[in-house]
């Protein structure tokens, strides 16, 4: 099956790959180079590792990310789930309407969010702080998740449902029983794909923050434009193996999805 | 929908489930929005900070402005030739992707979702300690003898693109990826069979066929590429002005807040335009790939 040829498709690939990744080594190799200048190697060494740790402000400020993104996680999980629980059962006229307009956030561009944010935030009096960032950020977590799971409700096998209340199962506990469990993975997707969007957004949050509050994609972005340090470059590291990580637990779940979706086909 | 009757007798159960989607859209994303496009009929406060409630179109036609013109002009440029290389980079690597075995596709997605879900503003970064003046790029190239002194690589035209390039091709190279993988390819065997160049089938077979995809993948490069503003500020520098980066300094700097609603709505406008149009594309298409 297997040609030994070096396919055309195959060169294009990794190259294009290669060239995606180039980037992003950089910044980890940099990461342990001993030099304050991102410009030429003068040795490994963890010493920027180290002085993160030190950085009270940068630590403060993931912590504020992390908060931000688990508090707006968690909301668009709740509001995202439910919704799509419930439009594709009831029959309201707003329906599709309503639908638009809560997968708006991902939609249009960031800097229109971000300002029509700002604009209504300040009408409405509210201080512009860790309350006003967790809003914004659930606005924009709530599509991922909503799709998520209308996506799988449609993949699902109605029939399962239907068994467990021929059984004799209530509604609600069949749809405890049956359907939870298996729109559960599309739910914990969603959560991930949200939360990296949340950890990853400059335009909205450097819109909404208050004059005190920080965050890390904030931090990273002033001082990409007025001079990094390294120490930018380790904290760049760090988060990347997080992400890698997650991503692992991401594509088992997609697995898991996968297979019990086409098992009933089989 | 095909819902046994039984079960409609707990919609009242249901429609509680609805509720916190509905309430949370009124109130933060319908509310907000409408409170914009008021702010873009409303009389700047040129003292200063604020503006009144007079009803204006003065927003609207300081648009007509070269200087903001020219800014429009920019980003659709600057849009279209990001997306025109997204697909030319991004339509091969998904084709190529969705014609993988299995465990090669898993492979390739893995390592295409990596950097998609990493920072943008980490890999922002690498580019630029690639680009900058006695940044990487530059060092090899004199290293190798091609040039003597540095280029000039970083904030120019040319960096925005790349920059961009790079963040928005995931999407092109997914949304190809999905209609490759969905596609019959006994439909190219029977066009090849029936002694169809490799070439012919692929533009009379698979190229209408991955069509939607390709015109999803125009769409989530497109639009987002308006806005990322922070894109060519960083790579940019301060000399490639967009929509994005004019709102941000009207908001900011200029505290204009009517004419940056104003530059919001249109904005708005024309990517709730194009949008619909593709919508109205993608479904003739798709009906096409069916039949």
């Amino acid at each position: 099956m297997k040609t030994k040829k070096l396919k055309f498709s195959t060169v294009y690939l990794w190259i294009v790959t290669l060239i995606t990744y180039l980037p992003i080594l950089l910044v980890v190799i940099f990461s342990f180079n001993d030099s304050k200048l991102t410009v030429s190697w003068k040795g490994f060494t963890w010493r920027w590792y180290q002085e993160l740790f030190r950085d009270a402000a940068l630590m403060e400020a993931l912590g504020n990310s992390l908060l931000l993104g688990g508090l707006s996680c968690l909301f668009a999980a709740v509001i995202g789930t439910l919704g799509a629980i419930g439009m594709a059962r009831v029959h309201f006229k707003s329906k599709g309407m309503m639908e638009y307009l809560s997968t708006l956030p991902i939609m249009v561009p960031e800097i229109i969010l971000a300002m029509v944010f700002m604009a209504f935030f300040s009408l409405i009096g509210l201080p512009f702080g860790m309350v006003t960032l967790v809003i914004a950020h659930t606005a924009f977590c709530i599509p991922y998740v909503f799709m998520m799971v209308k996506a799988r409700l449609v993949g699902i096998d109605k029939s399962l449902e239907e068994a467990a209340r021929d059984l004799g199962a209530t509604p609600n506990r069949a749809f405890l029983d049956i359907t939870l469990p298996l729109i559960m993975p599309a739910v914990v997707s969603g959560c991930i794909l949200a939360f990296a969007m949340s950890f990853d957004d400059v335009v909205i949050s450097l819109f909404v923050t208050g004059s005190t509050l920080s965050t890390l994609p904030i931090k990273v972005y002033t001082q990409l434009k007025t001079g990094v340090t390294p120490k930018i470059n380790a904290l760049c590291t760090i988060i990347l193996m997080v992400i890698i990580v997650v991503m692992f637990v991401w594509s088992f779940l997609r697995k898991e999805m996968d297979q019990s979706k086409n098992k009933p086909k089989k | 929908m095909s819902k046994p009757s039984v079960g409609t007798k707990k919609r009242d159960f249901w429609w509680m489930c609805v509720v916190p989607l509905y309430l949370f859209t009124l109130a933060f994303i319908l509310g907000p929005m409408i409170y914009m496009v008021a702010v873009s009929f409303a009389t700047n406060n040129p003292s200063g900070y604020g503006f009144q409630w007079i009803f204006t179109l003065e927003n609207y036609l300081r648009i007509q402005d070269p200087t903001y013109l020219q800014c429009f002009r920019q980003s659709f440029e600057l849009a279209f030739s990001t997306t025109a290389l997204t697909i030319l980079i991004g339509y091969p690597y998904g084709y190529y992707m969705g014609r993988l075995s299995p465990k090669g596709k898993k492979l390739m997605m893995f390592l295409v979702m990596v950097p998609f879900w990493t920072s943008s503003l980490i890999r922002l970064y690498g580019w630029l300690i690639l680009l900058q003046a006695k940044g990487v790029l530059n060092g090899l190239l004199q290293a190798l003898g091609l040039i003597e002194d540095p280029i000039k690589m970083l904030y120019t035209y040319p960096a925005v693109l790349v920059g961009m390039v790079y963040a928005l091709m995931p999407f092109m190279i997914l949304a190809v990826y999905s209609s490759v993988e969905k596609m019959d390819w006994s439909l190219v065997e029977a066009a090849r069979d029936l002694g169809a160049s490799p070439v012919k089938a692929f533009w009379t077979v698979t190229f209408p066929l991955t069509l939607p995809g390709l015109l999803s993948g125009v769409i989530l490069t497109f639009v987002p590429s308006m806005g990322l503003f922070f894109i060519a500020d960083l790579l940019g520098g301060n000399k490639i002005v967009l929509v994005g980066s004019l709102i941000q300094d009207q908001l900011t700097r200029g505290s204009n807040w009517p004419f940056a609603a104003a530059l919001a709505v249109l904005l708005m406008a024309m990517m709730t335009l194009m949008i619909v149009v593709y919508r109205k594309v993608t479904h003739v298409s798709e009906l096409e790939g069916r039949l």
